[in-house]
């Protein structure tokens, strides 16, 4: 039971991480990795804010430096021409020196009996299970975004975002600012992505400046997952399924640990063999049916 | 309406490829006017449009659409006042959003609309309306995903999308020749009823010389980034595919003499 809740707290947590990836790789078709800087952006922000007694303050903040980050990025593949991958790990690459400033040049920041939203929360429902409390918040937060972009994405600049990401000519014939539209939709995605480090930073009640190794990796395995499991239909059931996607994901991984299958440090490695075994399959499915299609060829065929 | 002077285009100056594709071209369009326009491969055509559309800018000249000089107006901007056809079908159109979805994009050239919804219900009755002119049943399909329909019906959505909210200028770059014969006639067919009800300035480049000669009320011929012929009125009328082949034919050979004396 402790397990599913920690399971679900995390997974609603990095929910909405992959929600900021899927909407980069997914709808706008952008292979971006400024997620790796953006997300301790916003764990750094929110967790030096948290320090100074802001913790409030840290949450949308954290969302508004992912959004900088990310504009960043938009901005160096657009008006600049800079390969989007280039773009990206330059965006983190200069990240990494910005969040050591913010976190006073140390590597970590402990937060430990300060005041962060979860123990705030928890002096406002005395009685109430803490750890229900913080599901309640992650649940609440999640949702809310997630309820947000679907709505942003049945408006126009919704419609616009998701046209750039399928055919650019068409959103420049129609005279609407392909630049603009990216440089705003990766603003808004790395924005999801700072808040998800925002408020992981005051849940674990820490802030460690290696936060963001790997997290693209642990993004997509979310959104893969998701897709594998609930299938493709539309934007809606997109973002649905990816939250349930990094659920899935948070269990898969609790549960390995649980039964010690692999110590916590493997965890990269395994987030990138699910993505890379996901990603794969169509390639295998193929080979194999050729395989087939030859053997059965080659046993039927008439010989001269 | 589209008023040219001295436009001037080359590719990769300096080098040895260097390409004059635009040589001191001059046109002026009269509002309303649809012109079809002939030339060989590499004659300019399309390098002409791409200059009107904005997808370069060009070395020297201007270009005034409507009064306004639009030389040098981003490509997204010129989109608003001129609408394009290109011979790939795929290229006008999002393939993995609904019939619906791309009208309601490319109508909103008409007004900005922000964060209200992209499709209202009165979009869509009106969407529903002009796709059942075509006679195709895409008016059914309105939440069918673009990427399931034929070529021909694709170029038929793309038309009615670069020209719902009716354009200044209307380019069509060989939108027909990707198309099967009848098809592509179908096609044709629809362009003429549009351009007729909006009264649009059209410019279409054509290699169907019957066509150039049938469609619109005059026909020019482009080479090495002039234009050779300008035929209206009268004159056109009295031209035959065989006149107009024979002069497409001398000038063939006056580029093919040209080349012996290089040669020899």
């Amino acid at each position: 039971m402790t397990l599913m809740i920690g399971s679900l707290q995390l997974g609603c947590i990095y929910g909405l991480l992959a929600v900021g990836v899927y909407l980069a790789f997914r709808i706008l078709d952008i292979p971006d990795l400024s997620a790796e800087g953006t997300f301790t952006f916003g764990l750094a922000v929110s967790a030096a804010l948290t320090a100074k007694g802001h913790p409030l303050l840290g949450i949308p903040m954290g969302f508004l430096a992912g959004c900088l980050g990310g504009a960043v990025t938009g901005f160096l593949q657009t008006k600049l021409r800079i390969h989007p991958i280039l773009a990206g790990i330059l965006t983190m690459s200069g990240l990494y020196s910005i969040n050591l400033a913010i976190m006073g040049s140390s590597s970590n920041i402990s937060l430990v009996g300060l005041d962060t939203l979860f123990r705030m929360t928890f002096a406002l429902f005395p009685g109430a299970d803490k750890e229900l409390l913080k599901l309640a918040l992650a649940v609440l937060f999640c949702a809310a975004a997630a309820a947000v972009l679907v709505l942003f994405f049945k408006t126009h600049i919704g419609l616009c975002i998701r046209a750039a990401g399928d055919n650019e000519d068409m959103v420049r014939a129609s005279s609407i600012n392909v630049d603009s539209t990216k440089i705003l939709a990766l603003a808004i995605g790395n924005g999801c992505i700072g808040l998800s480090g925002a408020l992981l930073a005051q849940y674990q009640g820490f802030a460690d400046i290696s936060s963001g190794i790997g997290i693209v990796a642990v993004g997509l395995a979310s959104v893969i997952i998701g897709e594998r499991l609930f299938g493709q239909r539309g934007v809606t059931w997109g973002l649905a399924a990816t939250i349930a996607g990094s659920i899935v994901y948070r269990l898969i991984i609790a549960l390995a640990l649980k039964t010690s299958l692999f110590p916590a440090y493997f965890l990269k490695v395994v987030s990138a063999v699910i993505v890379a075994a996901a990603l794969s399959i169509p390639a295998i499915k193929e080979m194999l049916a050729r395989r087939r299609i030859k053997k059965e060829g080659l046993a039927h065929a008439v010989h001269p | 309406m589209l008023y040219i002077r001295d436009l001037c285009k080359v590719f990769a100056p300096g080098t040895p490829n260097a390409h004059t594709a635009l040589d001191h071209l001059n046109l002026t369009l009269m509002p309303g006017e649809f012109v079809t326009v002939l030339g060989s491969n590499g004659a300019g055509k399309s390098t002409l449009f791409s200059a009107i559309g904005g997808g370069f800018w060009a070395d020297s000249g201007s270009i005034f659409l409507d009064g306004e000089n639009i030389t040098y107006l981003p490509e997204y901007k010129r989109a608003a006042k001129i609408g394009r056809l290109f011979q790939d079908p795929m290229k006008g159109t999002a393939p993995h959003m609904t019939i619906e979805e791309n009208l309601a994009l490319s109508y909103s050239r008409s007004r900005r609309r922000g964060l209200y919804l992209a499709v209202c219900k009165k979009d869509r009755d009106f969407f529903r309306a002009a796709l059942s002119e075509f006679g195709m049943g895409l008016e059914d399909r309105m939440n069918a995903k673009v990427g399931l329909l034929s070529g021909g019906q694709r170029q038929a959505l793309t038309l009615l999308m670069s020209t719902i909210v009716p354009p200044k200028l209307l380019l069509l770059d060989e939108h027909t020749a990707a198309l099967d014969p009848a098809t592509a006639q179908k096609v044709l067919e629809i362009t003429k009823e549009i351009v007729a009800k909006n009264q649009l300035t059209t410019m279409m480049i054509t290699h169907n010389i019957q066509s150039a000669l049938t469609c619109g009320s005059r026909t020019i011929m482009m080479d090495e980034g002039r234009i050779i012929l300008d035929l209206s009125g009268e004159e056109r009328k009295k031209m035959s595919v065989a006149g107009l082949m024979d002069l497409y034919a001398a000038k063939q050979h006056k580029t093919l003499d040209n080349d012996r004396m290089l040669l020899s």
